[in-house]
This record gives structure tokens, sequence and C-alpha cells, in this order.
């Protein structure tokens, strides 16, 4: 129908109208984009202030979590410190050096390392990154054939896919993943207890952040999924003869992806924060476990650079989704 | 308001979770027996929260002792039961703080003026872009790991999703057609404020604690898993995580019950806080 009325008026006014749309839609798009930059400037600024909270003489704290002492440090030592990392400029003076070095992919020299922030998480970003998209395949097949089966069926059915979304998408991740390791690994043998970077490694990991996500994603899928089945493209396509399966692979699941679509941003940040606790339950490698690591050693430019980091694939992901949206919903045409 | 008329919701009362069948009665029951054992723990455990017996080290579950013992033979359900206590606490305390900044941001982000609630707006965006652990981890990583910490950091880890739901909850009540009679018939701001937009966005403030009591209790947990909660000693319950992980391989029920346990509390009080949510907007319609 949209696609009739909108046929329709490109053939009464078409190169005007077209003009504005276009016109429209890039406005919107700019105004995302401006939102987002902004929201990043945000979560630098809180990353800032997260290292410039840091109690007490940050120079003597530096070099007492690197020497793994608390003692009192001499003026020279203090000073070395101090030029080293810009801490005796005005802190407004640091803040602009801060956000200025992030235009340059500068995060900063780590408080215990003496290395930059960058070369850091470069070295670690590939086996979390690897672990995040198998979770997020993994999620999408499991949310998918679950809600296909168990969604709009009999009470009985219906309510026990929920229950099952409800549960999983509660499920903590240190938990499943030791039940994981306990049954997969020490148990049937299946898989590697300590897994390394080896694809048989990859599996429980992934398995571990991929069941909670497909509950959660389950359960906002579900709901469009049972408002859909009761609609006329439905009943239409079913009175053409179409089986059952047929009807929900084809026509429904299409109409119900959308809010699990719209989580995509989210569901990277919680796959990734997930993969904090996970590589610490398979013992691996990656930006989670160097994020623990940093956190317990206060190595807060490590900590801050992997958290801007994150929040920034959020606000990217969460950016193309919208940008998606805006190129391809006829609704927004008259919005904009 | 309170007229139930059952014809207005007829899926929501089809929904496992709301119809107070089992489920409903099961959280119920599990709430009542932690709420005892925060309470009285001596009422409802075995044996001692300290009681060594290096002669029954690292059993697994049996009849004297339910849920096994840990390296030094206490008795793993009695330390469950003394741990509740504080468990409860900080994640009664991290929603308060939660709660507290959700309903700061959320009311002002509903309420002020175009430019005030503009950027109050971004603040809670910017907040929201990290992920719950990651906003703990960052404070955890500033103020150095304590229960306190704990608290502040699952709490604020919390709160910008809570404030975003306030803020929805503000904005809704505002655009409904009972506040638009309201300043059609000449009411002052202050007392539509009060009489409308309060009521409606506080009744749901009580599912919303419900929800996060259990959630903050995971996402201590998880703190805890990895090291950064309460130091092993306590019995607090991600505190036998975090002790239990070092014989996983030898005495997995370590962190099995413990986890199980933080489950079935947070499931409990997920349960709840959905079908108070669900009676409240059944009530609103």
């Amino acid at each position: 129908m949209t696609l009739t009325s909108s046929n329709d008026s490109l053939l009464t006014s078409a190169p005007q109208h077209t003009g504005s749309l276009t016109a429209a839609r890039a406005r919107l798009v700019g105004r995302k984009i401006l939102s987002a930059a902004i929201v990043l400037w945000g979560s630098a600024t809180v990353a800032f202030a997260a290292q410039a909270a840091l109690p007490g003489d940050r120079a003597t704290v530096i070099l007492n979590t690197r020497a793994g002492q608390a003692i009192e440090r001499t003026p020279t030592e203090l000073a070395q410190i101090n030029s080293q990392y810009g801490l005796q400029d005005p802190v407004v003076q640091q803040y602009f050096h801060y956000i200025g070095g992030l235009f340059r992919g500068d995060l900063g020299v780590s408080y215990q390392q003496f290395r930059p922030v960058t070369s850091i998480i470069g070295e670690q970003l590939a086996p979390t990154l690897i672990l995040t998209l198998t979770t997020i395949i993994f999620a999408w097949i499991f949310m998918i054939v679950w809600v296909t089966l168990t969604a709009g069926r009999s009470r009985l059915v219906s309510g026990f896919g929920e229950f099952v979304d409800t549960v999983t998408a509660g499920l903590p991740h240190y938990w499943l993943g030791i039940i994981l390791l306990l049954v997969f690994a020490l148990g049937l043998g299946w898989f590697p207890v300590i897994g390394g970077s080896s694809i048989r490694g990859l599996w429980l990991p992934a398995l571990t952040l991929a069941i909670p996500l497909a509950g959660f994603m389950g359960q906002a899928t579900r709901t469009e999924f049972e408002n859909s089945l009761g609609q006329l493209f439905v009943l239409s396509a079913r009175m053409r003869g179409m089986g059952d399966l047929a009807v929900r692979l084809r026509h429904v699941l299409r109409h119900s992806v959308l809010p699990a679509v719209t989580l995509s941003g989210w569901a990277l940040g919680a796959t990734i924060s997930g993969a904090v606790i996970v590589e610490s339950v398979f013992t691996r490698a990656g930006i989670g476990r160097t994020l623990t690591t940093a956190v317990n050693t206060q190595d807060l430019p490590v900590v801050t650079g992997i958290v801007v980091l994150i929040a920034a694939l959020y606000v990217v992901a969460n950016l193309v989704v919208d940008v998606i949206y805006v190129l391809i919903d006829p609704r927004l045409r008259t919005s904009a | 308001m309170t007229s139930l008329r059952p014809s207005v919701l007829p899926r929501v009362r089809s929904h496992p979770l709301v119809a107070a069948g089992p489920g409903l009665w099961t959280s119920i029951a599990v709430l009542a027996f932690f709420a005892i054992a925060a309470f009285a723990p001596g009422a409802l455990a075995s044996h001692g929260p300290t009681a060594l017996d290096l002669d029954h080290s690292l059993q697994g579950p049996s009849f004297s002792h339910w849920f096994g013992t840990d390296e030094s033979g206490r008795d793993l359900y009695s330390r469950i039961i003394y741990g509740t206590r504080e468990s409860l606490a900080i994640g009664v305390g991290a929603t308060a703080v939660s709660i507290s900044i959700a309903l700061l941001l959320g009311s002002i982000a509903g309420l002020a003026g175009r430019f005030v609630a503009g950027t109050v707006n971004r603040i809670i965006e910017v907040l929201f872009s990290f992920p719950t652990l990651l906003l703990a981890l960052l404070l955890v990583a500033v103020l150095g790991p304590s229960m306190i910490t704990q608290i502040v950091a699952v709490g604020v880890g919390t709160a910008p999703g809570y404030a975003r739901i306030i803020r929805g909850q503000i904005l809704s009540a505002k655009n409904s057609g009972y506040v638009e009679a309201a300043v059609a018939l000449g009411h002052s701001r202050w007392r539509i404020v009060r009489a409308h937009l309060v009521p409606n966005a506080v009744r749901p403030l009580v599912a919303i604690i419900a929800l996060s009591i259990g959630q903050s209790i995971v996402w201590a947990s998880s703190l805890a898993f990895i090291g950064l909660g309460v130091a092993p000693p306590s019995s607090e319950w991600g505190a036998l995580l975090d002790a239990g992980r070092t014989y996983v391989t030898q005495a997995g029920w370590l962190i099995i019950v413990p986890g199980l346990v933080i489950v079935a509390l947070a499931l409990a009080a997920t349960t709840l806080g959905k079908h108070i949510q669900n009676v409240l907007e059944k009530g609103e319609k």
C-alpha cells in the first residue's frame, strides 16, 4: 500500500518530492550522527573524569602500583612521573590533551606496563571480537529456532517457550560458564578445559554468552511474532495452502525480528562486557581479562581505554541501526 | 483506577507469569525463605557458618551436609543461610543508589524545560552507552574493591537503564489525555505534577525495585566472581563463589550451589516484579 501511494506521488510531482525527501533523510541522518558524536564526547569525558578522580596523589599511586608498595615517594621520583604523564599541567589542559589524543588514536600510557594503551588493547582485541561475533551468530540461530518452534502454539508449549526465554535471559554468565565447563569439558571431555585460542576452545565461551542473549532477544521477538501470527497476511498465506512452518519462516519471522535488530547495539555491548566474565571462567585471552587485571591493579588508563572503546562500539552500532532504519522505513518519509 | 475489568487485556491475563499461578507462589515462597534467612539465620541453618570439620572437607552433598562442605569442612548450606543478610544488603543498597540516581535524572529529563531536559537526556544517553558491568568496573578501578564500592558500583551501573524507564513513564503520563484535560481545566503546573505525574511515575517504581534487587545481586556476584567483591572469609554469596573457584574441578558444588541460590532469588524477584508491573498496567487501563 505504501508502495502504491509513493508511486502515485512520484508520478504527480516526481522531481521536487524526491529532492525534498532525500534532503529530509540527509538532515535526519546528520542529526543522528551529531547526537552520536555528542554521546561519544560525553563517554570520553566520563573516562577522563574517572582518571582524574583516582584518590590520592596520582604520581605516588602510579609508582606504588608499579612496585606493589605503599610508601612515600621522593620529589625527584614524583617529578619524573609528573612530567611523563603531564600531571603537573592544569586539569583543563590535561583534559584537552586527553580528548585531542583520542582523535589521534592515543589512549594514554599504562601505569603498570609503561606502554601505550592502544598497543595493549590492539594485542588483545582479536580474540574478544571473534568471541563476540560467534556469540551473536549463535544467539540469532538459537533465538530464531526456539521462537519459530514454540511461539503461538498451545498454551502449554508457548508458556514453556516463554519460561525458557525468561530463565535463560537471567542466567549469570559465570554460572552458566561453570556448568558448561563441568559438564562438557571436565565430564564429557568434548572440549578443552582451558580454551586457549583454538576453534574447539571457542565453543563453550560462545555458548555461555549466546544462551542468555538468545533468551533476551527471544523475549522481544516472541511478542511481535505472536502479534504477527494474527495478521491478515498470515491468514492469506495459509489460505493459499502454505504449510505452517513455511508461513512462520517466510512471513511471520520477517515481521518480528525488528525489535531484536534494534537491540543489536545493546547486544554488542552486553556481549563484550560478558566476555569479561567468560574469559575469566575459561582462562581465555582477550580485552575482558586485560580489563579485570587492570581494574585489580588500578591501571586506570587501560581501564578507561577499554571502557571507552566498548562504549564507542555501542554508539556506532546503534548509529548504524538508526541510519538503516531511516533509509529503509517508508513511514519516516513523512516524519522527517 | 482500580477497577480490574477482565476484558481489557486478555493476552496479558493468559501470560504464565501474570496469572497468580504456581510461578508466583513459588517466587513468594522463595523470597519469604530468604527473608527469614536474613533476619534469623539460626532458625534455618543446620551448622554454624564457621564450624570447621577438617575430617569432612570438600564432601559432596549428603544427608548431613545438604549442599556439601568446603575446603575446611564448613557446611555450605549453613554458610549460604548466614551469608543471606549481607547479600541482600548489597542488593537493597545498590537498588537504593540506583533508584535515587534514576529518579533524579529521569524526572529532570521528563519535567524540566527544554534546555535542562535536553542536557540531562544527553547525560543519561552517555551513561547508558557503558554496559552495566563496565560502568561498575570503572568505579571499582577508581575506588578500589570493598563492599561499599560494590554497592555504589552496581547502583551506578544499573541506574542509566532505570532512568530511561522513569523518563519514559513521566513522558507518557505527560502526553496522556488526563494531563491534557487537567491543563485545559487550568490546573497549575505543580498540581498536575503532584496529582498526575508523580503517582503515575512512582507506582511502576515498585515493580522496578523488585526487579532491581534481584538484578543487583546478580551483578554484585559477577564482580565478586572476578575477585572484585567482598573478601572471601565472609560467607556473602559472591564471596562464596570467589572462594569456590579454586576448587571448581574437585568440588563443583561450591560454585554451582551458590550460583543456583543467586539465580533462584533473582528469578523470584523478577517474577514478582513483572507480576506487580502487569497488575498495575491492568489497573491503569
